[in-house]
């Protein structure tokens, strides 16, 4: 395999409280530390490892955003990426169109894999890799915790409600990893640097010739309704006749 | 006119309670006509099951032996095959719908709707984003089919007692063979589902081990319920992965959700936020799942949970 194609989406940090505006449109973002979306982290990090196994000769890491997300690219660049493309939009895109970049992309780089995020934490759609695959009519492997190139196909043991799922397939393919399949690396300071100098190419969306369709609209945002903190039980007594109560034993 | 599909969800003798979950949110658009599909090799004991779900109108069956099992660049053109005559196409949030109705969607050329909260017209609902930390009302376009997930845990399972037709159809669909089904690896058990059970008991970092996390089956056990488990406690390998609750896992909403040893991560919290009753044991008073639990205890739950299973046995 040739090039292993890898989605980097900027979100807001995991360990951020969002909070939702209060005039409904959207959520807090000023000030608000952004990251790697975590599970597309996990995903670079298996294409990096996959290239250190030799069976595969570049790793290219693709963002579809404004140009604040260089830096989540350069991130990208500096744990071991060769290069990167930021496919740039005004505003936000839809799943759907987004799936049409990395087609678009997966054909002109000849992409032997295309590795993304199980979902991102802030639309939590979960639909890119699906769509993809749907559109490229090529296999997609989803919640993947396990990958094992074998010549050109893979193995993959996905997480499914009913436990580990195996399923082989053809490449080149589309994965959207989950959170066990490894531990992303630390990032080292000379490798920020080295970072500094590898290429990132920008891409305006229409250069690609794709089109935007028309987006689920967002009418409005809102805090969902919050739990009440209840009674504090002292001994098991006390909880059981809490549960009783309750009707609950 | 408002014509819904749903797939159904089964593993290949007995249909998912997630089906029914469905018809719920089906039923809840206006004059919805509800239609279930059931794509497998062997039809017939799954579209009676499906056919007894009230408001249902009819059950259609695609039988192939390719269907056997569910892999979804196989099911989606089939689905696609009949999607014509619809204006609504739903799945499960289920990993099985999640892994499916996004690729039936890009066939259609839609986007899709993923975890229905609650809907608020034919084509306007309310889903969670952000871990749950915002709920957004979203409107698909007008003129094109609606294709959908829906949060099982925000719908009871619709009731039964109907005796729907049950009529085959074609699909006529060239269908792949660049994904090949190897095997399931499942720790087989005989407790209540996770996704179902009424009462769920869950586990987490501060047990410890995989040998002290028995504890918590133990008292699964004794009150016949299933057992959860927070992230950490999954990946410290005290339990299998499939037992995971939360923003990444399952979103379940049990009668009783009984928190052991779990600080509660917003991650996690977001699993369970639609649970009747939470109660939370934990040796940090200032864990945050505190602040969500209905009942709390403050205590070594070492100490605590050997004196609770022999009280509630």
């Amino acid at each position: 395999m040739d090039k292993i194609i890898v989605g980097l989406k900027r979100v807001v940090d995991y360990n951020v409280r969002v909070q939702v505006k209060s005039d409904g449109s959207g959520v807090e973002t000023d000030g608000v530390k952004m990251s790697i979306n975590p599970f597309d982290e996990i995903a670079l990090e298996e294409a990096l490892r996959i290239k250190e196994s030799g069976a595969a000769t570049e790793v290219v890491a693709v963002s579809i955003g404004t140009s604040e997300s260089q830096q989540q690219l350069r991130t990208g660049l500096a744990m071991g990426a060769d290069r990167a493309i930021l496919v740039t939009v005004d505003g936000d895109i839809d799943p759907l169109s987004i799936a049409r970049v990395f087609k678009a992309l997966a054909d002109k780089e000849n992409a032997g894999l295309v590795m993304l995020g199980k979902q991102a934490i802030d639309g939590d759609n979960s639909q890119v890799a699906q769509m993809l695959s749907a559109i490229w009519g090529r296999p997609q492997a989803t919640f993947a915790s396990g990958v094992t190139i074998e010549g050109d196909s893979a193995r993959v043991v996905r997480e499914v409600d009913a436990g580990l799922e195996t399923v082989e397939v053809d490449l080149p393919a589309v994965l959207s990893v989950d959170l066990r399949l490894n531990e992303p690396r630390y990032v080292k300071l000379p490798d920020i640097m080295k970072a500094k100098k590898k290429p990132l190419d920008e891409v305006p969306l229409a250069d690609l010739g794709i089109e935007p369709g028309p987006p689920i609209k967002e009418l409005k945002y809102a805090a969902p309704e919050g739990r009440q903190r209840g009674v504090t039980v002292d001994d098991v007594a006390g909880l059981v006749a809490a549960l009783k109560d309750k009707g609950l034993v | 006119m408002t014509k819904v599909l749903i797939v159904a969800e089964h593993d290949g003798s007995a249909l998912n309670p997630s089906t029914a979950k469905c018809v719920s949110c089906a039923a809840a658009i206006d004059g919805a006509e509800i239609d279930i599909v059931v794509l497998a090799a062997a039809t017939a004991d799954i579209a009676a099951q499906a056919a007894e779900i009230d408001s249902v109108s009819r059950v259609l069956t695609i039988e192939r032996a390719e269907n056997e099992k569910s892999i979804t660049a196989v099911l989606a053109p089939q689905i696609a095959a009949i999607a014509g005559d619809y204006s609504h196409i739903l799945g499960p949030s289920t990993t099985f719908g999640k892994d499916l109705m996004p690729h039936v969607a890009a066939l259609l050329g839609v986007n899709q709707v993923s975890d229905i909260m609650t809907v608020e017209n034919s084509h306007t609902f309310k889903r969670p984003v952000y871990a749950g930390n915002a709920i957004v009302t979203v409107e698909a376009p007008e003129g094109s089919t609606v294709v959908a997930t829906v949060r099982v845990a925000s719908w009871q399972a619709a009731n039964g007692g109907n005796s729907a037709a049950i009529a085959a159809v074609d699909a006529p669909a060239e269908l792949p063979t660049h994904t090949r089904y190897i095997g399931l690896e499942s720790a087989a058990s005989d407790r209540p589902d996770l996704q179902t059970a009424a009462r769920v008991v869950a586990g987490g970092r501060a047990l410890g081990s995989e040998e002290q996390f028995g504890l918590i089956y133990q008292l699964a056990d004794a009150l016949g319920a299933g057992v959860g488990a927070s992230r950490a406690a999954v990946d410290a390998g005290f339990c299998p992965n499939e037992l995971q609750v939360g923003q990444t896992g399952k979103i379940i909403a049990p009668d009783l959700y009984i928190a052991i040893g779990i600080s509660g991560a917003i991650q996690h919290v977001t699993g369970i936020k639609d649970a009747g009753t939470i109660v939370a044991i934990n040796k940090d008073e200032e864990a945050p799942i505190f602040e969500v639990a209905d009942i709390g205890m403050v205590g070594d739950l070492f100490q605590i949970l050997p004196e609770l299973i022999a009280a509630v046995k």
